[in-house]
């Protein structure tokens, strides 16, 4: 039964698969490591057991988290050398050292402090285990440098010679520093947190309807709603910059997020694509919805500032538009409503009703996934929007596949989507029950140095185990 | 000498390192599944998960870094290895999922707490029996066409690979058996003990059979090892192994705690040592060697200073991390 599996499509949907299950899981807890490190800084300096219970009653879902994000990191580490032969043989000497460094410099910090923070609270003088919290938070931000460096030169690549087709680093300066990686590296650390801004603030909002956990959940919320005045504006600000980045690095790539097929006449200015249905097929948009002049304004700043349109390049070269149009489109969404959000929070907060405004509360509870929504959009719009290139300008996708079969190929997917929707799956049930059941008054061992066995005292307050009989 | 022709054999011996570090470290976790059926009861078996717990992330870390080294400082190596072995990589990285996340789950379970047990067994034993597999694929090497693997998707599937693969899996049941006679008392420790005597035995069989296999491969093992004055030098390698196999068995019958687990170590690390001598300088045998797979030494330079100052700090903070832990794992304090 001869079947035509392509490998190079097989490998690139597997790819997409496993990545972005992964991206959700340090996308949660890069930012809850520095709220970990937060809370358990206000514990230190004010005793309040408040404090206390809600570093134990998040720790145990950062755990869980971390875990599900370990065992499908190490997936993504040989990944490179099992579906794209092509690229790592090509870009080994380029990408291989900055992932080195990304272990050296990131994951044993976060592995062996993770240990302690878990296991060590009675332990370890308290001091010691702050500092193993914030080392373990450190280890996710620096863990992060390194990925979106690598990552970013893919995009705008930089500081190489190229000696017979392979890629030699020239200045590793350069490399490292490539011209998106600053914007790039922003955007990521502060999605990262907004996730976790609104997971927080997400759940005290949950808490608040149902009238649990009022204390720890008026203290979630308001500082969910804090941080998240923070960092969303500061996020629309890099992401308009990042913007100015892909138009001058990646301009296909804006092409397509803009469903941009033609030049505008000399001074009429970009108009702003609000809805469309693109259609490569014709080189048109259907059901087009646009307000002139306005992608100009966005874009480059200015009145009749044009963008390259996608029919000034080959339809070889053009990224598929509809997935990086949409993608966008949801991303940004996802922003503004967040924006509108927190500025409806600080209003109600300023009149001393953050916490009995109902419909308020009620968005809160509904938009808890929205910061990991709009990660997963913006890594489709950016990946989806670099092809049909993997090195853009250089290394196509179709030229770094590996040399292997599409039957090997279609079983690992498969293998893959049924092993990570079940494990993972059980992973998210996991945490919903944590969640559902919340914060408990915890009372763990004070720290004891006669103390043997690595307890877990995170779970110390689950008498009843987590699964429900229903 | 010049910077090309000498980081290509400092990485061979870093590579060679984290490896070590991997299955000696990695090796004893995964022993503690591989034993998982002989625990009575769930409570056993929570002991022996928690003598780990705190420490199995840091370890697995050592696989991700000889990965990434590899990578760096051999991608032609890296890209042909890993899209040769398919299958079984494959089935390592996902038999590694079950077994990482029965930690976290199987302690938040309770209808499910078996399952997730099952899982940790199941996923510790294919592990091993796949990190075997390629170990001895890799030894036994593969054949390249313009630097492109030229096999098939089961090129890796021989009797020699299958028999190192079975090897590695009651290897580091030992490790798993002796690190549990440190890290437990009682009945748990008993078991482990009674585990123990068998494991020693069956492991050195199977490193002798492996030894003896070895020379017949169509690698140039055999020339690595008896060319020559070679095997004068090299023969220090198999005359400690003799000598750490009595060893492990005496301090195994004199009941001993801690001799057991370092002697099981030192006898794991000689027996890796003595295949990775065997395949110098080859990457991938018969026809790789380590300089024609080398990435630039702009490249390795720059990683290695990383490497330099940043491993003893790792090693640093590891052994601390094991210190923070140290002594007996019992199940009067909490754990989940």
């Amino acid at each position: 039964m001869p079947v035509d599996l392509d490998p190079l499509l097989l490998s690139r949907i597997q790819f997409g698969f496993v990545i972005s299950f992964h991206v959700l899981f340090p996308a949660i807890t890069v930012g809850l490591a520095s709220w970990l490190a937060f809370v358990e800084w206000r514990w230190l300096r004010t005793h309040n057991p408040l404090w206390r219970e809600l570093y134990f009653f998040w720790t145990k879902i950062f755990a869980v988290t971390f875990g599900m994000g370990v065992v499908s990191g190490i997936v993504m580490s040989f990944q490179f050398g099992t579906n794209w032969s092509g690229l790592s043989s090509a870009a080994g000497a380029i990408l291989g050292p900055l992932l080195s460094y990304e272990v050296l410099t990131a994951f044993f910090l976060e592995a062996s402090f993770l240990g302690v923070m878990l296991f060590g609270w009675n332990r370890v003088k308290p001091g010691l285990h702050f500092l193993a919290t914030c080392m373990v938070a450190l280890g996710t931000l620096i863990s992060t440098f390194w990925i979106l460096s690598a990552n970013s030169w893919l995009h705008s690549p930089a500081g190489y010679t190229l000696v017979d087709g392979a890629f030699h680093p020239a200045s590793w300066m350069e490399v490292i520093f490539n011209p998106s990686f600053p914007y790039r590296l922003a955007h990521m650390v502060l999605a990262a947190f907004i996730s976790t801004c609104f997971i927080v603030g997400g759940t005290a909002a949950f808490y608040l309807r149902r009238g649990r956990h009022v204390e720890e959940a008026t203290r979630m919320l308001r500082l969910a709603v804090a941080f998240a005045a923070i960092t969303v504006p500061a996020q629309i600000v890099v992401g308009d910059l990042h913007g100015l980045e892909v138009h001058e690095l990646q301009p296909s790539k804006l092409a397509a997020i803009e469903a941009h097929w033609e030049r505008e006449e000399e001074g009429a200015g970009v108009p702003l694509v609000l809805f469309a249905l693109p259609d490569a097929e014709a080189e048109r948009n259907r059901a087009e919805l646009a307000i002139p002049r306005l992608g100009s304004i966005i874009l480059t700043h200015s009145w009749d500032g044009g963008i390259a349109p996608l029919s000034e390049f080959a339809p070889e070269d053009r990224p598929p538009v509809w997935p990086v149009f949409w993608a966008f489109r949801v991303m940004v969404g996802l922003g503004f409503a967040m924006l509108g959000l927190v500025a409806w929070s600080l209003w109600q907060w300023k009149r001393g009703r953050l916490f009995d405004t109902p419909l308020l509360l009620r968005a809160w509870s509904w938009m808890w996934p929205s910061g990991l929504v709009a990660v997963l959009a913006g890594w489709i719009t950016a990946e989806i929007g670099r092809q049909p290139w993997v090195i853009y300008g250089q290394l196509r996708t179709a030229d770094a596949v590996s040399a292997v079969s599409g039957a090997a190929v279609a079983v690992s997917l498969a293998a893959f989507v049924l092993v990570y929707l079940f494990v993972f799956g059980m992973g998210g049930y996991y945490i919903g029950v944590m969640v559902r059941r919340g914060p408990a008054r915890v009372h763990p061992p004070e720290h004891d140095a006669e103390r043997k066995s690595a307890s877990r005292p995170m779970s110390a307050a689950d008498d009843e185990p987590l699964e429900v009989d229903a | 000498m010049d910077m090309d022709t000498v980081l290509p054999v400092v990485w061979f011996g870093v590579i060679g390192f984290g490896i070590l570090m991997y299955v000696l470290l990695d090796g004893f976790v995964l022993g503690i599944g591989v034993l998982a059926v002989f625990a009575e009861s769930d409570d056993q078996l929570d002991i022996s998960m928690n003598t780990a717990a705190p420490i199995w992330d840091g370890n697995e870390t050592w696989l991700v870094l000889g990965g990434v080294a590899l990578f760096s400082a051999f991608p032609l190596a890296y890209s042909v290895l890993l899209s040769a072995l398919y299958l079984p990589v494959l089935a390592m990285l996902l038999a590694l999922i079950f077994r990482g996340v029965a930690f976290e789950f199987r302690f938040k379970a309770i209808r499910w707490k078996r399952f997730w047990g099952v899982c940790f067994a199941a996923g510790s034993l294919v592990t091993a029996f796949a990190q075997g597999t390629i170990l001895g694929a890799v030894v036994e090497g593969m054949p390249l066409q313009e630097g492109r693997y030229a096999g098939g998707v089961f090129g890796w599937f021989s009797p020699f690979s299958m028999l190192t693969g079975t090897a590695v899996v009651f290897g580091y049941g030992l490790l798993g058996s002796t690190w549990l006679i440190l890290k437990t008392e009682g009945r748990t420790q008993e078991i482990a003990y009674a585990l123990t005597r068998p494991l020693v035995g069956v492991t050195i069989a199977f490193m002798g059979l492996v030894s003896t296999w070895l020379p017949f491969l169509d690698s140039d093992i055999m020339a690595r090892w008896f060319e020559g004055t070679n095997f004068l030098w090299l023969s220090p390698i198999p005359l400690l192994a003799v000598a750490n196999a009595v060893a492990l068995w005496v301090a195994v019958l004199r009941k001993a705690e801690v001799a057991p687990f370092v002697l099981a170590l030192s006898f794991f690390g000689l027996g890796f040592v003595g295949l990775v001598i065997g395949m110098w300088p080859n990457l991938i045998p018969p026809n790789l060697d380590i300089w024609q797979a080398s990435s630039p030494a702009s490249s390795q330079g720059f990683v290695l200073v990383g490497l330099a100052i940043l491993l003893p700090v790792i090693l640093g903070y590891t052994w601390w991390s094991y210190t923070v832990f140290r002594g007996k794992v019992t199940a009067d304090v909490g754990y989940h």
